[in-house]
């Protein structure tokens, strides 16, 4: 478990380090299949860890685990003490930790996912812990929920809609959704799915490869600039 | 304002500026270490029905801070010490002010003094002495690597590096709050409170949430404990004193003598060797040994049923 690493106090610095990418939304919207779905068609190309926060037990890093989409040992769980979104947000602490202890053990990484667990909607991920977040909407909510807003829906630097194959089933209008997303998100990216039919979720991985080389290159240029020694 | 508070505190330590801002910082269930995801046993007993409402929560509560809170207190007030006495003499017994290059504890021989990592070792190991449960262990490791992290940003100074490199996959909880403590500016007094506050604060909660209950009686049942808070922070001092064998009223007849698990042995060795009237430095952590050790089997068997449990909401 010995995370703490000498150098790693202060878990600000980027330098060298994979981009962690939270994954937020409501209860059973989709995060999970999400993950696995980055999981598979990202793993062949790039060093990934995962670390799940479950509300109850270690159930979404079992199904991670048993899915076969990536080296168990990856793959840490997170106990939430009945408050997925503090653990998220207000106090980031064991998160951190988590994600420092794959990249001691696996790193370098290229990139550490971190899903939430299941909240409401204004549960997002705070900056000391997430580098970019994606936020999990799915249509069975009602194609009202885009336009209830909270800073998952307004801010996240991706909206996820999902489930688009239940769209007809539950009677959701996907173009009045993705209207109000689009009036509510200054232009940032709304991508709508269904990961059902879509096991590797290719446009969501498109924008997050898309994210992670923008990263590097960043950080490429940054460490040479900074530290001419070894990187993290 | 504070000088109903007693005597609690050590010398030396008055000519300080007081750490009642730091002390409210610490004590904070807000302060993001990681603390809100523990529940101190009290997840597993409400599993198994041992709390089920107020009374037998404030029942739980007294009890674990009777035992449980007062040897933390213990433990904290004396990391709080250590650090306050490496932060004031850093070329001292304790050792030189340090470097990245600092060797590794040259060996288990007691009374090296060159390596400033090496008392922190010591102290962390009374801490695993005084807790039986693997379980306990753990999460108090967990707890204590958690609250070094983010004390570490908050209030960055010499000792907490060092006792981060001591004991690298996490110092016990108080430990790592004793050293933050000082380090923020409190004195052992304080950080013996915030210890003995955190003890009981967190299963409070954790009821609240898990049980539904009146947050205003919880909170109700906490302010009842006030007396027994200052109590325990008062013989979480008292025991400090090496100088003076450790038998204030709260203490009667439950000193139990540290050396009861592996790894304790040298201290007794130190403890046996080192004269009161030695050099104070020389001195400081020969009554380790002698600090509270109170047993609570109980909140041991709830530990470590809780591990076993699959459906849980907390870490401990
Ligand atoms: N029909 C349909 N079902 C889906 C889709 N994506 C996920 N599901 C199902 O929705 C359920 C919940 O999916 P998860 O991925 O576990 O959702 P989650 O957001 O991780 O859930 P929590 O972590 O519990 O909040 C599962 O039964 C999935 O199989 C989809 O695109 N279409
Ligand atoms: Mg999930």
């Amino acid at each position: 478990m010995g995370a703490q690493h000498d150098d790693l106090h202060d878990a600000a610095d980027p330098h060298g380090r994979a981009l962690r990418l939270g994954i937020g939304g409501p209860v059973g919207s989709g995060k999970t299949a999400l993950v696995a779905a980055l999981c598979r068609s990202l793993g062949p190309s790039m060093r990934l860890g995962v670390v799940t926060n479950d509300i109850y037990t270690t159930e979404d890093a079992e199904f991670l685990r048993r899915a076969g989409v990536l080296d168990p040992e990856r793959i840490l769980a997170v106990q939430t003490g009945c408050c997925p979104h503090t653990a998220i947000r207000d106090d980031i602490a064991a998160n951190l930790d988590a994600v420092e202890t794959l990249e001691e053990r696996f790193g370098p990484l290229d990139l550490v996912i971190v899903e939430s667990g299941g909240d409401n909607l204004t549960a997002t991920f705070s900056r000391g812990l997430a580098d970019r977040q994606i936020f999990v909407l799915d249509v069975s909510g009602g194609d009202k929920v885009p336009r209830k807003g909270g800073p998952g829906v307004t801010m996240a630097d991706l909206l996820v809609v999902n489930k688009t194959d239940l769209a007809p089933l539950v009677g959701a209008d996907l173009t009045v959704m993705s209207r109000d997303a689009a009036a509510v998100r200054d232009g940032r990216p709304v991508l709508f799915t269904s990961l059902r039919e879509d096991r590797s979720a290719h446009s969501v991985a498109e924008w997050v490869t898309s994210l992670v080389n923008t990263w590097k290159h960043a950080n490429a240029h940054d460490h040479e600039r900074t530290t001419p020694t070894t990187a993290a | 304002m504070r000088q109903d508070i007693g005597d609690g505190r050590g010398d030396g330590m008055r000519d300080k500026p007081t750490g009642d801002a730091a002390l409210l910082l610490l004590a904070d269930s807000r302060l993001p270490a990681g603390g809100h995801a523990h529940s101190g046993g009290a997840e597993e007993a409400v599993r198994l029905g041992t709390i089920t409402g107020p009374e037998d929560l404030a029942r739980f509560l007294r009890g674990r801070l009777a035992t449980a809170g007062l040897v933390t207190a213990a433990l904290a007030a004396a990391a709080c010490e250590l650090a306050t006495a490496t932060a004031d003499h850093p070329a001292g017994p304790y050792g030189q002010a340090d470097g990245d290059g600092n060797p590794p504890d040259a060996g288990t021989g007691a009374g090296t003094g060159a390596d400033p990592a090496h008392p922190w070792r010591r102290l962390d190991a009374e801490a695993d002495a005084r807790t039986a449960s693997p379980a306990q262990r753990e999460a108090s490791r967990v707890q204590g690597r958690l609250l070094l992290r983010t004390a570490r940003r908050i209030w960055p100074s010499t000792v907490l590096d060092t006792l981060a490199r001591a004991v690298p996959e996490g110092a016990h909880h108080p430990i790592a709050l004793g050293a933050a403590a000082a380090s923020a500016g409190c004195d052992p007094y304080q950080a013996a409170m915030a210890a003995a506050y955190i003890s009981v604060t967190g299963p409070a909660t954790a009821a609240v949430r898990l049980l539904g209950l009146d947050p205003v009686t919880v909170h109700r049942l906490l302010a009842d404990l006030a007396p027994a808070l200052n109590d325990a922070a008062h013989a979480a001092c008292a025991s400090l004193i090496d100088d003076v064998v450790p038998n204030g009223p709260a203490q009667n007849g439950a000193i139990q003598n540290g050396a009861t698990h592996d790894g304790i042995a040298q201290n007794s060795a130190i403890q046996n060797g080192a004269p009161a009237n030695g050099a104070a430095a020389k001195a400081r952590g020969s009554g380790w040994p002698a600090l509270p050790g109170h047993t609570a089997p109980a909140l041991d068997l709830l530990a470590e049923g809780h591990l076993n449990n699959p459906m849980k909401l907390f870490v401990s």
